[in-house]
């Protein structure tokens, strides 16, 4: 007869416990509920994985139970990037709010941008100008490219496909440098302001969007040569991380995770915003749910938003980029030197900022991860009472233990690669 | 766009209709009852967002938000429950919706407003060992000063830079 297994989980004097291969910060009575009674005495191994796992992308820290390589529990841990930014924003005018949206999700900062001023502008009923729109929505779909670009760098590279990290890295600057002529900066651009952009784009502007087009349908054709039926890709993706439609919906995934499991809602086509409904584009759809139909729906994507950069390019039109409403956005610098009025408002803007109406409004947009919608609550200040970021990333982090249950350690990999998060929003 | 929400009668104590979006105002003792209700019989499926706001110095002090989408009839609602700083408990919607788990965490840390029901309530972006309720209004926003040879002593002792 055997000898009962003893207890290998050790409380801690701060009555934290520790077990031999992970170092836990939960208590033993919290612990019980989260991973299997084999855990305790042994028989399944506690293995910590992250936060400084290169697969994990970013500072997610997993709680893997293991069975030999069969994973059996999986248990994330977030919170090591919370800067507090939801706090921050209670402390700026909204104007000053913007850059801090950057550093959410901060591979698409242009779509938070543009959730942000979005919100504002619905609780101010501020008009923003067509081109303004359409300059939105051809940085909005530049930036999704970036991110998704990001996405296939890394999640090709965890499965093994080195090569495509360098390519899409490469293919990123050509991004990079619009959003650096348009903004100054390339990463942490914050060009959107409420009621439509900081300044006009430059005349250098439409000749980097047009090689952009130029460019990229070729270095798509490349990606797809290179994985689409790569049978050694296949293997590792076909099958792996199924999620039901109706488990995606239970656990609001949203973008191209939902869309992978055949789910048609893209609230660029459900809720159109900043004249989305002026363009043709189709939304992906996938039908098994796996991490293959998820990339399919992602590198589809690249043609859709190369369509839509498309024509509004050639749609747009001249006009003002910013509203001419002077509570929200400045006068022209040259009208202050004539203008007692525009000298007011001018310093009213950079003192005080604008007051937003009492009320609360819920302003979602279409961004690389899927649904990024901004709850502001106002006080009728012009400091914002409340702004809660409802972000894709961490509403499809959770689907991670269902997904990782009963595949091998090194599935997890392309599993959470599979449903592209950013620890910057989920933990924001 | 209210009247293609139909709601038995007694379940929301006021409907406000504000920048076209649809809230219902719902007590605690109802708001199960209500979720249940949006999400079996008028398809409200997917839980988009949970949160809370605090409207201190209002009394009852703590606003939870519930931001509720229907895939199939493309229509988006906000159940909205006050409850009052000395009583903060919400019942919790994790049998509803799945993801209304780290939602609920979430707003556990941040507010210190306890779920009942709920499989597993500790905090979720704070550590363990932290120490009050950040997003409350009554704390500040503070900064960590960098610590220097002359002002050692004061960084040493815990003391803060409060902003605004």
């Amino acid at each position: 007869m055997q000898p009962e297994p003893a207890l290998i989980i050790e409380e801690s004097p701060n009555n934290l416990v520790t077990a031999k291969d992970a170092q836990l910060d939960i208590t033993l009575d919290q612990l019980k509920k989260l991973v299997s009674p084999r855990a305790l005495t042994g028989e399944n191994m506690l293995l910590n994985m992250g936060p400084q796992h290169p697969s994990t992308h970013g500072v997610l820290r997993l709680l893997l139970e293991l069975d030999g390589e069969t994973v059996i529990n999986c248990i994330p841990d977030i919170g090591f990037l919370h800067t507090g930014i939801e706090k921050t924003l209670e402390s700026k005018t909204y104007t000053q709010g913007i850059p801090l949206l950057d550093r959410t999700d901060y591979l698409a900062p242009l779509i938070n941008n543009l959730a942000f001023c979005g919100a504002i502008e619905k609780l101010m009923e501020v008009e923003v100008p067509i081109r303004a729109q359409y300059i939105r929505v051809i940085l909005a779909e530049l930036t999704r490219m970036n991110s998704h670009l990001v996405w296939l760098a890394t999640h090709a590279l965890d499965i093994g496909a080195m090569s495509m990290f360098l390519y899409c890295m490469r293919e990123r600057e050509m991004l990079l440098d619009v959003f650096e002529c348009v903004s100054g900066a390339r990463m942490m651009s914050s060009y959107f302001r409420p009621g439509g952009l900081w300044r006009d784009v430059p005349s250098t502007f439409e000749p980097l969007v047009r090689k952009v087009l130029e460019v990229f349908p070729g270095r798509i054709a490349e990606y797809e040569k290179l994985l689409k039926e790569n049978p050694l890709w296949k293997e590792r993706t076909v099958g792996i991380g199924v999620i039901s439609a109706a488990d995606a919906i239970n656990y609001g995934m949203t973008g191209p995770c939902l869309r992978g499991s055949g789910v048609n809602y893209d609230v660029r086509k459900a809720m159109p915003y900043s004249s989305y409904d002026h363009f043709e584009f189709d939304v992906p759809l996938g039908t098994n749910g796996d991490v293959y139909d998820r990339y399919r729906c992602r590198v589809e994507e690249f043609n859709q938003s190369l369509r839509i950069i498309k024509q509004a390019l050639d749609k747009l039109p001249a006009g003002p980029f910013v509203t001419d409403d002077r509570k929200v956005a400045p006068p022209p610098k040259h009208e202050i030197g004539y203008s007692m009025e525009s000298l007011i408002h001018h310093f009213k803007l950079w003192t005080e900022g604008f007051r937003a109406p009492e009320g609360e409004v819920y302003f979602a947009v279409e961004s690389g991860k899927g649904e990024y919608g901004i709850l502001l609550s106002s006080d009728g200040s012009s400091r914002p009472r409340r702004v809660h970021i409802r972000s894709a990333s961490f509403s499809s982090l959770q689907t991670l233990p269902q997904l990782s249950k009963g595949c091998l350690i090194a599935d997890i990999v392309a599993v959470a690669g599979s449903i592209d998060i950013v620890l910057g929003e989920v933990d924001r | 766009m209210s009247d293609l929400i139909n709601i038995p009668d007694g379940l929301v104590s006021k409907t406000d209709v504000f920048r076209g979006e649809v809230t219902l105002n719902v007590t605690r003792e109802n708001v199960i009852a209500l979720l249940t209700h949006l999400r079996d019989e008028q398809k409200f499926d997917m839980l988009t967002d949970e949160t809370c706001v605090d409207y201190h110095p209002r009394e009852p002090r703590f606003g939870i938000l519930y931001q509720l989408y229907s895939v199939s009839r493309n229509t988006r609602v906000r159940v909205k429950m006050m409850l009052s700083e000395h009583d903060a408990v919400a019942p919790s919607a994790t049998g509803l919706w799945k993801n209304a788990n780290w939602m609920e965490r979430e707003v556990y840390d941040l507010f210190g407003i306890h779920y009942e029901g709920h499989p597993d309530m500790r905090r979720i972006l704070l550590p363990n060992d932290y120490v009050g309720h950040p997003l409350r209004k009554e704390i500040p926003v503070a900064v960590e000063e960098n610590q220097f040879s002359f002002n050692r002593e004061r960084v040493d002792a815990g003391k803060i830079y409060v902003t605004e």
